[in-house]
């Protein structure tokens, strides 16, 4: 379970001087649901999700995952994560069996539970046979797949994925739409950022919209459409946002 | 901190390294290569080349003299240089090192010697040209030979002894053994080069391993797991400091094999006791401890800093930039100790160049036992404070994910 509690991300810039990136965003994501976080580029998507992974500390407000205080206890909530973008690239020099070896051990697996695990893994994304190649080496999907299963080795309780299928051909990104399905089958709590309409539409529970670190609009997509009035996501999206762009754009 | 963890971060960065050529390349090829390279290739040729002017009979020119049949008998009677006949320009050929020197005898110069008058030669060189030197030291040679005899036989017809015009003779005597003299003279190349190749050795893991890191995005991928900051800092930290220290000891090993086969080739070839002597070179297991336990502090001190200043770099290229002008600030005092400067107590806290001016008196077998202890533990507080210093950085956000 996630549990985000007014959430606020500052940060300095020189020309622009202090950069509200997140501000004060609060929501729930429950195990066995998917939590689509929806905003164009630079709306803040980035910025929670690190929050929430603790790759960045809040500077206010707080996030509770797994029961784990973000703030107080970042190593034990990252031990229940498995965060996945496309800015979480691979180590070119070790092979796809070493990456995800070496995130299992550092997850605290021991040697013969690691092997069963990384077995089980390899087997079920079907991925014996580049085992033993180099990541400098994979194709996209293949690099792709290592990902995933770096992400599991640890078997974790909730997914986090920072617009997984940014830049990737259609197959593959196939491959982690399916990936992200299974994750809600198996119970997990799963949050995923986008801005590509059509992915929230099939995967979605709840929908949160973001823009300028704010959270405008949250729901379940029959909710929204009722709320606005509009059967298309990409209208709803455009009605929640317009206000605040257009007052961003007068600016 | 956890050992296990900075074990599993330690273990996965060393075996990227041992994959990664262009690290292969920096701390274990190019130490193993360089110093036989500079010394049997370089040293060999420059003394090959040497060798080959002192065995050139050079051609000199005599001014004058027409009147001074002694000295002029003597010139032409020498095996060290080759009397050319006199030309008006005698200058342009000596420029032109057509000619290596010419020797100026005044007019009446037989006279005024035979008069006991005092009479000046004159030999015009080119400074600074080596061929040039070797030939005035050939010609002041012969002169002083003819010198000698006329003082010779001004004494004898005077009835006085030799000691009338030398009465006592001044002699060196070297007291110290031949490992002392070999540490004095290469004593502070040594401790430039451990330190310098200390730093060498840690700049481009320390780049990859941060600024690169950074630059191919798995930064992220390794702060999204559960391992410590601390822990993380520490494994990298650990192999920069491994590859600092191999490289410095590759270089040493390097470096006394090529010295000891370049005095063995050199002895052999002069077949003399002395020129062994002169390269000879004993460094011992105690020195050679001594100075990897005195430089530790100093590769720690590298290996910190170098990765804090990297991971303020985007790119590895940025990194390479950001860790050049590092080179300046420890190439000064380090050069600075191959200078005939003596250890005290103010100098022991100046890091860098107080373990190099320590190298420089343990490779000669002196232990001033007091520097040694505030020249360790000073130089410890400064690699403590640059390893907090790292630590720190890892912990900044704005450092990490800088844009």
């Amino acid at each position: 379970m996630i549990e985000t509690r007014g959430l606020v991300k500052t940060f300095k810039d020189k020309k622009r001087g202090e950069i509200r990136a997140v501000d004060n965003v609060s929501f729930v994501c429950k195990p066995g649901e998917i939590y689509g976080l929806l905003g164009a580029n630079g709306a803040g998507k980035t910025t929670t999700l690190r929050m929430l992974a603790t790759i960045l500390e809040p500077t206010d407000g707080t996030a509770i995952v797994c029961g784990h205080d973000v703030i107080e206890a970042p190593e034990k909530v990252r031990a229940n994560v498995g965060f996945l973008s496309t800015a979480t690239a691979l180590y070119p020099r070790l092979t796809s069996q070493e990456m995800v070896e070496y995130f299992g051990r550092l997850n605290g697996l021991d040697e013969a539970t690691l092997k069963k695990r990384v077995d089980e893994i390899f087997t079920r994304l079907d991925m014996n046979s580049f085992r033993d190649r180099r990541c400098d080496k994979l194709s996209t999907g293949m690099k792709q797949k290592t990902s995933i299963a770096r992400t599991l080795i640890h078997d974790p309780q909730v997914m986090i994925f920072d617009e997984p299928t940014l830049g990737l051909d259609i197959m593959t990104a196939r491959t982690i739409i399916e990936f992200i399905r299974e994750c809600r089958q198996r119970g997990k709590t799963v949050i995923f950022s986008t801005h590509v309409m059509s992915e929230v539409d099939k995967l979605c529970n709840i929908i949160g919209i973001i823009q300028s670190g704010k959270l405008l609009a949250e729901g379940s997509l029959a909710e929204l459409r009722s709320r606005y009035g509009e059967n298309d996501l990409e209208e709803i999206f455009v009605k929640v946002v317009a206000p605040l762009y257009a007052g961003q754009e007068a600016t | 901190m956890s050992f296990r963890n900075v074990g599993i971060v330690y273990r996965k960065e060393l075996r990227e390294a041992l994959r990664d050529r262009r690290t292969l390349i920096s701390s274990l090829l190019v130490p193993l290569l360089l110093f036989p390279l500079l010394t049997a290739g370089i040293g060999a040729a420059i003394s090959a080349l040497v060798g080959e002017a002192k065995k050139e009979v050079p051609a000199v020119m005599i001014l004058g003299g027409e009147d001074s049949p002694g000295i002029l008998a003597e010139l032409h009677g020498s095996d060290k240089i080759k009397v050319l006949p006199a030309k008006p320009d005698w200058k342009d050929e000596v420029i032109n090192k057509e000619i290596r020197a010419a020797i100026e005898i005044p007019p009446g110069f037989q006279d005024d010697v035979a008069h006991e008058k005092f009479a000046t030669l004159l030999i015009h060189n080119y400074e600074g040209d080596m061929k040039s030197a070797l030939a005035t030291d050939n010609v002041q040679k012969s002169l002083e030979k003819y010198r000698d005899r006329i003082v010779h036989d001004n004494l004898a017809a005077k009835n006085l002894p030799e000691t009338a015009f030398k009465p006592f003779e001044i002699k060196e005597h070297n007291v110290a053994p031949p490992e002392k003299v070999g540490g004095a003279a290469f004593g502070g190349v040594i401790g430039y080069m451990v330190i310098l190749l200390c730093l060498t050795g840690s700049m481009y893991p320390a780049m990859d391993l941060t600024a690169g890191e950074k630059e191919r995005g798995t930064m992220e991928t390794i702060l999204s797991s559960p391992i410590a900051r601390v822990d993380l800092v520490f494994g990298k930290f650990f192999l920069v400091l491994t590859t600092a220290l191999v490289t410095a000891a590759l270089s040493v090993t390097s470096m006394g094999v090529s010295f000891a086969v370049l005095g063995h080739l050199h002895a052999f070839d002069t077949a003399g006791a002395d020129a062994s002597a002169q390269l000879q070179l004993h460094i011992g297991i105690y020195t050679v401890l001594s100075i990897f336990i005195m430089v530790l502090p100093v590769a720690v001190l590298f290996a910190a800093g170098v990765m804090t200043v990297s991971l303020f770099a985007k790119s590895y290229k940025e990194a390479q930039s950001y860790v050049s002008p590092l080179m300046f600030i420890v190439i000064i005092p380090a050069v600075a100790a191959m200078l005939p400067i003596d250890l005290t107590a103010k100098l022991a806290l100046v890091p860098i160049l107080n373990a190099s001016l320590l190298c420089k008196e343990l490779v000669t077998g002196t232990y001033h036992w007091n520097f040694i202890a505030i020249i360790f533990f000073s130089t410890c507080v400064y690699a403590a404070a640059a390893l907090f210093l790292a630590v720190k950085m890892f912990q900044r956000e704005d450092v990490l994910f800088r844009s």
